[in-house]
Formats: structure tokens, C-alpha cells, sequence
């Protein structure tokens, strides 16, 4: 199996807050792979530097064989490298439609995006029905589900989401790992980061645990649900 | 009546010039939050750099064709002024684009000293008469009189302010600036080049402003270097009437400043034009900061 993603020994500091230390990653051809970790174990730092957001002072981040450890956010985007942000970050004074057209922004071929946003409204039906409504008046599963439709419309060779379940009842929870295993039985790559382990390592093939800054844990979900520190720390006894 | 109606088209002239540079001010702060008082100044420039051609220009464009001069010589300042207001933004405000607001402030009034001097040094502090004014031929309404060119005018801004409307509502671009406005961030992740979005606000932005500094000196038949000070104050009065960050509102308040300021001196004297425009922008920003169109905002938090 070949990696389209290979993060090795990247080191990231904000000023003098070290969030990173040598975090190595793998995500292959076809993975869902799940990064598991508490509240400021650096997740959040870990996809922002991969997608370009935040500059790591060490390592290198692979994408599909190239280097991208200097690239801009938006050449990434334009590789198929997808990142949903932590919090949805839904452009809440534009339109439903209008917030997936922008999710197909570095797509030349209007005709590509208006098919995509079809699929989107097929497999996200409630979307549909919103269209014309402001991104900021829906509910957070639909804002959610937003996020990751808008992700779909550029066509994402690999996706990485952060959170996505955040706040989120038990139903949309399940919910949004339907859509998650979908787009990843459509050919996509997906890096999923979450606390909530349990729903994570159901559709994760592996994982890695992260605990301040550094990759403490790897395995596979099977593996990883069953070790005794998981269990402990996220998935209760 | 008919004298009613001439102060309706005098205030619709003027508005239509004021609401050329108020939507600049308003796109800038829409999209970066940077109330640019470099502005007027562009307008300034504008006016200048059609001052110039219009004189290198004038054998070849001798006689009756100053109407024709004039659109011309509005193309080539739009695209002037477009390119200064593009190179203001990447070396005066882009290096300071995480810098704290007063930073980016005391730059902004930097500049427009800059503009102003740079003008002075270069043209000299007198005022300059226009080559062309908008005298000539003129349709009579109803008693009330308005020339060509002031129609001409006219027509050119409102086609910038539909095409403006249009690109920032229906276009892949307008839709860019009208996230970064809210999530410059998340734009990233869209694969939005928000450097290149914002060059190009402040291209569109000053061409406008150029457009606007060659109608004024056209119209008021005199130029000189501080002009952009005052339509500066007057068109951010115009943008916060309207609601700013908001296109349409921009050209709404300018049309209601320019109206206002065409009955508020036909009756007390033209000496207190400009007092109308501060006591509105007061007004505004105590009894209603969001203006008349301001954003309504459907956020859950
Ligand atoms: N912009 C920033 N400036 C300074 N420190 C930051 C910044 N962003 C994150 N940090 C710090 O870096 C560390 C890792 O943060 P990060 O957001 O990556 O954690 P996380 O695992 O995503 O947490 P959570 O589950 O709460 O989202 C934390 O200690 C945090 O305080
Ligand atoms: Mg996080």
C-alpha cells in the first residue's frame, strides 16, 4: 500500500508553547485512519500543519509523494488534500449552496462543481432542502454535514476532519460516520480526529494516540481498542 | 418644481461620484476590517492622473471630442489608480495584516500623507483647471437642466456599481471576498488565495476612486492636492449611512448624502455643505452604527 500522507518527526511551536514533538504519521491509500487525544494533546496543530496553516519548526509533511512542508494552504487544497476544520467554520452570511460552491473553488470546471453539488444534495438531503438558507441559521449536525459536503465538492484524494462530531446527539453522530464511510468507499483517504474513540476506532482501520505533542500509542482500531490506556482514557470501562 | 427637480439631479450627480469612491472604502473594510483613509487620496490621484492625460492628450482630442476624451481618459486612470491602490496594499498594509489595528491605522494615514505630498511635490500646491469641464450641450427636463457629460457620467458609474454588484454576488471571486469578510481562515481551506482576493479588492476599490476623482475635477473644473481629504470623510459617511461593508448600502448612503447636501446648501448656503455629512456620520454611528442597510445578522453562536 502506498502513503498519501507521510508526516515524519515534525516539531511545532507556538512562541514558546511547544504543541509538537516529533509527531511521525502515516495515512495509506484508501486508510481511515483515527488520531485520538485529549483536549490540547496538539490534533488540532497536527492537521493544521499538514494543511498548511501552521509552520512546523522540524520535519517534513508528504503529501502524494511531494513535499509540502512550505507549501500554501491553497496549492494544498488544489493537491486534493481536504481539511474540515475543528468547529465546522461554516460561512455563516452565505448561503447554503453558495458555501458549497466555495468548496469547489479551485475547480475551473463549473460543470464538475454543479455535478458534485448535485451528488452532495443526493447523499445529504437536508441540505438540499436548506439551499438558500444562511449557512449560520442551521443546526450544528446540519452545519456539520455543511462542512463536510463542502469538502466533497473539491473532490478530496485524502480528508482530514477534525472533530467532526463535536456536540453532535448520538443519531447525527452516527450519522456523520455514514457519510465519513462513504466518501472513503468512494476512493478517498481519511484522517480522523476525535475524542470520541469509540465512534472513531468503529470506522477507523488505525489510529495513533496523541498526548501532549507527542505520538504516545499506534495500532490498529482493533489494537487500539483494546489496550488498556485507550480503554481507560477514552473509552470508559 | 422645476428647481426641485434641479436639485434632484445636482445630488444624484453628485452621489453617483461620492458612492464610486464610498464602495472602495466599504469593500476595503468589508473584506481586511481596514478603514483605508488613504482613499480619497486615490480619488485624488485620480483626478491628477486624468488631469494629465487630458492635457498630453488635448491636440489630439481638440474640439467636440471631450466627451469621448473624457471615457477614455477614465479607462486609463480607473487602471492608474487600480495599480497604486494594489501596490499600497502589499507594501504599506499586507506586512501588517496581523499587526494590531492602530498599527495599521497610523499606515493608513501615513499613506494618504504620502499621496497628498507626493501630488504637491509633483504638480505643485496650486489648485489646477481641468482641461475638460462638463459644460457643452445639455437635455432640459422640466426646467431643470443636466449637460452629456454629466450623464455620460453618470451612465458609466452606474454600469461600474451593477458590475460591481454583479461580480461580488455572482462570481467565483465575489463569493471568495465575501467569505474572507467573514473567515479569511477557513478561505484558506478552500483553496482561496486570500492574498490575491484582497490585491484585487484594492484594484477594483481605487479604479473606482480613479473613475470618481475625473468626474470630480470634470465637474467642479478644479483639482488640487488635498481634494481626497474631505470626499475621503464624506464617502466613509456615505459607507456607514448605507451600512459598512455593504455594496448596495455604500450607493445608497452616497446617493442620500448627496441629496442631502443639494437641499441642506440650496437652503442654507453652500457654505455649510460639508456640515451636513459630519452631522449625518454622527448621527449614524450613535443612533444606528449598522446603517440603513447594515449587515442583519443571523449568527448562532
Ligand atoms: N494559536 C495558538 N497560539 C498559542 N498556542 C496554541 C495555539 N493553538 C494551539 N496552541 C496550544 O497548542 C497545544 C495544542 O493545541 P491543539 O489545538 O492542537 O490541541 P487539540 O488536541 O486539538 O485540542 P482540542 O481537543 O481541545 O481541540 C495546546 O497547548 C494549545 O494551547
Ligand atoms: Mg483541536
Amino acid at each position: 500500500m502506498t502513503n498519501v500522507l507521510e508526516v515524519d518527526a515534525v516539531d511545532v511551536a507556538y512562541g514558546k508553547v511547544q504543541a509538537l514533538t516529533g509527531v511521525s504519521l502515516t495515512v495509506g491509500e484508501g486508510e481511515v485512519v483515527s488520531l485520538l487525544g485529549n483536549n490540547g494533546a496538539g490534533k488540532s496543530t497536527t492537521v493544521s500543519t499538514i494543511s498548511g496553516l501552521v509552520r512546523p519548526q522540524q520535519g517534513t509533511v508528504t503529501a502524494f509523494g511531494r513535499d509540502i512542508t512550505r507549501a500554501t494552504p491553497w496549492s494544498i487544497v488544489e493537491q486534493g488534500l481536504i481539511h474540515v476544520p475543528e468547529g465546522r467554520r461554516i460561512f455563516s452570511r452565505l448561503t447554503v449552496h453558495e458555501n458549497l460552491l466555495l468548496g469547489g473553488y479551485t475547480i475551473k470546471d463549473n460543470s464538475l462543481i454543479e455535478s458534485r453539488v448535485r451528488e452532495v444534495y443526493d447523499l445529504l438531503p437536508r441540505l438540499a432542502d436548506r439551499r438558500a438558507q444562511q449557512g449560520g441559521t442551521l443546526s450544528g449536525g446540519e452545519q456539520q454535514m455543511l462542512a463536510i459536503g463542502r469538502a466533497m465538492i473539491a473532490g478530496p484524494r485524502l480528508i482530514m476532519l477534525d472533530e467532526p462530531t463535536m456536540g453532535l446527539a448520538p443519531l447525527v453522530v452516527a450519522q456523520v460516520m455514514e457519510t465519513i464511510a462513504a466518501i472513503n468507499s468512494a476512493g478517498a483517504s481519511v484522517l480522523l480526529i476525535e475524542q470520541n474513540a469509540r465512534a472513531a476506532l468503529k470506522v477507523a482501520h488505525r489510529g495513533y494516540v496523541l498526548d501532549s505533542g507527542r505520538v504516545t500509542l499506534t495500532g490498529t482500531a482493533a489494537e487500539l481498542a483494546r489496550d488498556p490506556q485507550v480503554v481507560e482514557a477514552y473509552l470508559g470501562k | 418644481m422645476d428647481y426641485v427637480l434641479q436639485l434632484i439631479l445636482n445630488g444624484l450627480f453628485v452621489g453617483t461620484f461620492y458612492a464610486l469612491v464610498a464602495l472602495g472604502y466599504s469593500m476595503v473594510y468589508g473584506i481586511i476590517k481596514l478603514l483605508n483613509f488613504a482613499h480619497g487620496d486615490i480619488y485624488m490621484l485620480g483626478g491628477f492622473v486624468g488631469f494629465t492625460l487630458l492635457t498630453v492628450g488635448s491636440g489630439a482630442l481638440a474640439g467636440g471630442g471631450g466627451i469621448i476624451a473624457l471615457v477614455v481618459v477614465m479607462a486609463l486612470a480607473m487602471v492608474a489608480t487600480g495599480l497604486v491602490g494594489l501596490v499600497l496594499e502589499r507594501v504599506a498594509y499586507r506586512p501588517l495584516r496581523s499587526a494590531p489595528r492602530l498599527s495599521v491605522l497610523i499606515t493608513a494615514v501615513g499613506a494618504s500623507f504620502a499621496l497628498e505630498y507626493g501630488v504637491a511635490v509633483g504638480y505643485g500646491p496650486n489648485p489646477r483647471a481641468y482641461p475638460v469641464t462638463v459644460g457643452g450641450g445639455a437635455v432640459h427636463l422640466l426646467g431643470a437642466r443636466i449637460t452629456y457629460a454629466q450623464l455620460v457620467m453618470m451612465a458609466i458609474a452606474v454600469i461600474l456599481m451593477f458590475g460591481l454588484d454583479t461580480l461580488v454576488r455572482r462570481t467565483r471571486s465575489g463569493r471568495a471576498m465575501r467569505a474572507i469578510s467573514q473567515d479569511p481562515r477557513a478561505c484558506l481551506l478552500m483553496g482561496v488565495n486570500v492574498d490575491q482576493v484582497i490585491s484585487r479588492t484594492f484594484f477594483i476599490g481605487s479604479a473606482l476612486a480613479g473613475a470618481a476623482g475625473v468626474m470630480a475635477g470634470a465637474y467642479y473644473g478644479k483639482i488640487d492636492f488635498l481634494m481626497g481629504f474631505i470626499i475621503g470623510l464624506k464617502a466613509f459617511t456615505a459607507a456607514v449611512i448605507g451600512g459598512i461593508g455593504n455594496i448596495r448600502g455604500a450607493v445608497l448612503g452616497a446617493i442620500v448624502l448627496g441629496l442631502l447636501e443639494s437641499f441642506g446648501t440650496a437652503w442654507l448656503g453652500s457654505q455649510w455643505r460639508d456640515v451636513f455629512a459630519f452631522a449625518f456620520l454622527i448621527l449614524f454611528l450613535t443612533v444606528r452604527p449598522t446603517g440603513l442597510l447594515g449587515e442583519r445578522v443571523t449568527e448562532r453562536v
